[in-house]
């Protein structure tokens, strides 16, 4: 399966414009400054946002289409969508939130294992730490068999040593799964270690020699400076 | 002591609370969520019978449940009965009187909710009725709880509207307050103060559970 969108919708600042496309076992790593549409462009994938125009197309269904007055609720698209914080229900615990759309209950057990946080399924979300339940976020994700993966910044809040380990177990994990993962970050150093293709987003729209600027250009030069500065250390790590 | 008096407003205070709880819930659901043309009209509706003095709704809620308004016409249809002074008429005073104090406190905890916990809830698949059920509801306690406090507090309390509505005839409509009024009218201090009395510890331990409550819900 495939998803294919393209995608104009408008913001305060600027235009969202932008087409793409992602195949299975494929993880496209979208990336970009802050405030630069990227979460608005995925939550258009989710069905969480309406584009002004344009047309999601994911395999033979039509998710979007604005010609056509189409459009599916986040609800029938079946995806799984993991963002910084606030995936987690806080009055469930973490083996109750994992389970909570799961297709097949008795599959949380063997991802708790593979996130390496079966011995915390009873505590409840506040009680463990940022990086565990993320990767609560992800089991739950996961265990809805989604058909598209969608990760929103899904390690940005944690200290540099657990993102780094996370994102190692998501790129061994990457070739288990069968559904095409968009993965959004502003961090170049993430992009090139996880992506399989590299989606550049400024201001709403593909800019393919961001990323070469950004590493090449001094500090406190030009506009885009100050978004250089945090990819410039991460290459440090 | 006016046992039965007692008895008919603690019988009335926990019906008003059970109907409200269920009614306020998708009124307060509508006021935090929803975005639609006269939104505030009608929130400043809801919180009207607050702002209205008892006996201005005593008056309107007479005439329209009086066999010639609207809603006593219907009843008297349906049943052959009238609505005034029985005990389902002040049970519907009571319900208006007290509908700002169930929708606010549920309306309040049900904004605190993080609107990106519930986009996660469609996202897995739940339908707004079933998000509300599964997330909303359970997230909100400790602001239901509160709600349900206020609720019975304010409908034990309830005089003037339900002695326009109700009157006052024993067991079916006389209540508490109005026993103590009319045992202050012809001098019976004594009796008066016992029913007084009995609503202290009552209202007191309901209040310390409003504490807790808010205490409980702080993270």
């Amino acid at each position: 399966m495939t998803i294919a969108a393209s995608l104009k919708k408008r913001l305060k600042y600027f235009d969202v414009d932008v087409s793409f496309s992602c195949a299975s076992k494929s993880m496209m790593v979208m990336i970009g400054p802050s405030g630069g549409g990227k979460t608005t462009i995925i939550r258009m994938l989710a069905g969480l946002e309406v584009p002004d125009e344009g047309r999601v197309i994911f395999g033979d269904e039509v998710w979007f289409d604005s010609t056509r007055r189409i459009h599916v609720t986040p609800q029938k698209r079946r995806l799984g969508y993991v963002f910084q914080d606030y995936n987690l229900f806080p009055h469930l615990n973490l083996l109750d939130n994992a389970a909570f759309a799961a297709v097949d209950k008795k599959e949380v057990d063997g991802l708790f294992d593979l996130f390496k946080i079966s011995h915390l399924r009873k505590r409840k979300p506040h009680m463990v730490s940022g990086g565990e339940r993320q990767r609560c976020a992800m089991c739950q994700a996961l265990a809805r068999h989604p058909r598209l993966l969608l990760l929103d910044e899904p390690f940005s809040a944690l200290d540099v040593i657990t993102r780094r380990g996370l994102r190692e177990e998501l790129k061994s994990l990457k070739g288990s799964l069968s559904c095409p993962i968009i993965y959004v970050t502003h961090d170049i150093n993430e992009a090139l270690f996880l992506a399989d293709e590299i989606l550049p987003v400024v201001e709403g729209k593909n800019d393919d020699g961001w990323m070469q600027r950004t590493i090449t250009r001094e500090p406190g030069e030009g506009t885009t400076a100050k978004g250089a500065r945090e990819p410039r250390l991460s290459l440090v790590y | 002591m006016d046992y039965l008096a007692l008895y008919v407003t603690l019988k009335l205070a926990l019906v008003t609370t059970v109907v409200l709880m269920v009614m306020a819930a998708p009124i307060a659901y509508l006021l935090a969520y929803a975005r639609f043309p006269g939104k505030s009209l009608l929130e400043a509706l809801v919180y009207l019978p607050m702002a209205l003095p008892p006996t201005v709704i005593g008056f309107y809620l007479i005439i329209v449940m009086s066999p010639k308004g609207l809603i006593g016409r219907g009843w008297e249809w349906l049943t052959g009965g009238s609505l005034l002074f029985t005990f389902l008429g002040i049970t519907i005073a009571s319900i208006i009187y007290s509908i700002p104090f169930a929708v606010s406190p549920m309306k309040a905890a049900f904004s605190k909710i993080d609107r990106r916990l519930l986009e996660n809830a469609y996202v897995l698949g739940l339908s707004k009725r079933a998000t509300f059920l599964r997330v909303i509801i359970p997230n909100s306690l400790s602001g239901i709880a509160a709600a349900a406090v206020l609720v019975f507090l304010h409908s034990m309390g309830a005089f003037g509207v339900l002695l326009m509505v109700g009157g006052s005839i024993p067991g079916e409509t006389k209540v508490a307050s109005i026993a103590i009024y009319e045992a202050v009218e012809t001098m019976n201090y004594q009796a008066a103060g016992m029913i007084a009395l009995s609503f202290i510890p009552i209202s007191y331990a309901f209040l310390l559970l409003i504490n807790k409550l808010n205490e409980d819900s702080r993270p």
